[in-house]
């Protein structure tokens, strides 16, 4: 296998982030870790470079460039067109080979997770998993991992291989489009051969699912809700708000992964979040760490979510919430009559 | 077709909300913490005893852990496994993925005839998720994370894998590493009377790092791709902390107020 394109000439210090994408459409939480990882290079005088996998994407160069690459690089495969554990972790092994970045950064969404551990391993080098915050000491890679449930941060260093290998947490930071455009945009086709796969995916169903990093503003629902969603949908409605779960839920399978709210989930930017029965474990809290303005209610006046709470009303989630939800209909037409 | 060996990787955790942090000393105190085998790992093992009793196979437990874990191990033999492997060397503490993917991957070489190696999708105390796709790599076999189902074809598999707002359905030559969903099946209660002749009969084998012909310099802290430099607490970030009380009629009066500029 070979990868066609230029060459590049000069080596400098330089992070690597995979840009996820699926059929075209970029999983923002990349972007995000693209722009930090921006402001970090910025800093130690490194370059930035997005890569990304697809089919049909020449049209995300300009893009890559405004949230923070300096150079992009493309790679165009029908079977790229979305995430395949082997084609893509041969195809970034081998833009690992041609760039030699010092430092490797995805996204900790399924897919990131999946290919990072592998490649990790491929090169058996270290990789930090899941991390909230990660910076450059020395050129060494430092992440803040959290750890027995997201009480506790371990502040770790990357001390053995090369490249240096990141996940970082879904939508922990923003993504800034600040920057112009790319200094470079580089197209290359792998020859990655099918018939070498041993994988091969034959069915594949995927709906709309709400990227609640994005969200404005979230409701969510914990055990105290006792898996009955409705209450939280309704009040959601109302608020014009998505809906997100604290672990335990989305474990019983009341709602997908993908809007578990918490250190292995989705950490939220929303101005305004409604918490609905979860009583603040350490996992659920440090995913509404950052948003705006937080509203709980909880039946136990000591619940540890009190201290993550702007407002904590104590009381029973199914006598508050239909009663809270009438109260808002009312204030609603009010305010469309006056 | 008939299955071979049915690996399941097995971690046993201190339950999450029982670790206490020092904030003075700045270490973690699982003393008073019980332990469980960690959650996922229990759907892996339901699984792999569905799999045995549709394919056929033996299901063989591999851990890699302290001597007291043998305890949780007769759990899951007690719940149907038919066989276990605790690879436990005072020089593996300290391992981070990298070497943790090692071991159990020369382990499972060592029991070898391996149809399937199922794992849990991740851990619930360090909850990287990086070790299927590790041991994978190791044994240059394919993986497949956040499984749900597992068919099997003659020589391949069908493997239901979650993704984003969806699933998809992957065609997988044997053997693989699958990493299979929290959740995804109710794990068996152990069988009573199997349970009484784990505790007082069953003996796991206990391998050293001798015996899986590891040095010691590739595992623990010299063989981790990573350090810890330092333990913090994350502490909560300033809120007003307003307590709203009174009855539900007040505190829904009192509520609407602060959410109405959001409508």
């Amino acid at each position: 296998m070979c990868i066609k394109g230029e060459n590049m000439s000069e080596k400098m210090k330089s992070i690597m982030v995979f840009i996820e994408q699926d059929e075209g459409r970029i999983e923002n939480s990349s972007l995000g870790v693209l722009s930090k990882a921006r402001e970090e290079a910025d800093k130690h005088g490194y370059k930035v470079y997005a890569a990304i996998l697809g089919h049909n994407i020449a049209d995300k160069a300009n893009e890559l460039g405004e949230y923070g690459a300096h150079h992009v690089v493309i790679v165009e495969h029908p079977i790229l067109r979305y995430y395949h554990s082997e084609a893509y972790a041969t195809g970034m092994s081998m833009l690992i080979e041609r760039y030699k970045p010092d430092i490797l950064l995805a996204s900790a969404t399924r897919n990131g997770r999946d290919l990072f551990a592998r490649l990790a391993v491929k090169y058996r080098t270290g990789l930090m998993a899941h991390v909230i915050d990660f910076y450059i000491e020395n050129d060494a890679l430092i992440g803040v991992v959290p750890g027995f449930g997201g009480s506790i941060a371990a502040v770790v260093k990357h001390v053995k291989g090369w490249p240096q290998l990141a996940t970082v947490s879904p939508g922990i930071f923003e993504a800034r489009r600040n920057w112009g455009q790319a200094e470079n945009v580089e197209k290359t086709t792998l020859g990655i051969d099918e018939s070498m796969l041993r994988i091969k995916i034959v069915e594949r169903r995927v709906g709309e699912m709400v990227d609640l990093s994005q969200s404005r503003k979230v409701v969510v629902a914990g055990m105290g809700t006792e898996g009955r969603l409705e209450i939280a949908e309704e009040l959601a409605k109302v608020l014009g708000a998505d809906i997100g779960v604290t672990r335990p839920l989305a474990d019983i399978g009341v709602a997908p992964r993908d809007l578990q709210i918490g250190s292995t989930g989705v950490s939220l930017k929303a101005e305004l979040v409604v918490v609905l029965g979860a009583s603040g474990a350490p996992h659920f809290v440090s995913g509404i760490r950052d948003a705006g303005t937080v509203v709980s209610i909880n039946i136990d006046p000591e619940a540890p979510i009190r201290d993550y709470s702007d407002y904590f009303a104590v009381g029973d989630v199914f006598e508050i919430v239909p009663l809270l939800i009438e109260e808002l209909r009312k204030k609603a037409k009010g305010g469309e009559t006056s | 077709m008939t299955l071979k060996n049915i690996i399941v990787c097995l971690k046993v955790v201190p339950k999450p909300e029982e670790v206490r942090f020092d904030p003075e000393t700045k270490t973690i105190d699982r003393s008073k913490a019980r332990n469980e085998i960690n959650p996922a790992d229990k759907n892996a093992l339901e699984m792999a005893l569905q799999l045995k009793e549709k394919y056929g196979g033996k299901v063989i437990v591999v851990s890699m852990g302290p001597p007291f874990w043998e305890e949780y191990i007769k759990l899951a033999i007690a719940m149907g496994a038919d066989d276990a492997v605790l690879v436990s060397d005072r020089a593996l503490a300290g391992s981070d993925t990298l070497p943790t993917t090692l071991t159990l991957a020369t382990a499972i070489k060592k029991i070898g005839d391996y149809s399937i190696i199922l794992c849990g999708e991740e851990s619930s105390d360090g909850g990287t998720g990086q070790v299927p796709p590790g041991i994978a790599e190791w044994l240059n076999i394919p993986h497949v994370t956040y499984v749900s189902a597992i068919e099997i074809q003659d020589n391949k598999a069908l493997v239901r894998r979650t993704i984003k707002g969806g699933y998809e359905v992957l065609e997988v030559p044997l053997p693989f590493v699958a990493a299979v969903e929290l959740g995804c099946n109710k794990p068996r209660f152990p069988d009573f009377r199997r349970k009484r002749w784990a505790e007082k009969e069953f003996k796991p084998k206990i391998w050293s790092l001798k015996d899986l012909g590891l040095e010691p310099d590739q595992v623990g802290f010299k063989g981790s791709g990573t350090a810890v430099v330092e333990l913090r607490e994350l502490k909560p970030p300033e809120r007003a902390r307003v307590v709203i009380e009174g009855s539900p009629e007040e505190i829904a009066k009192k509520l609407a107020e602060v959410l109405a500029k959001y409508l």
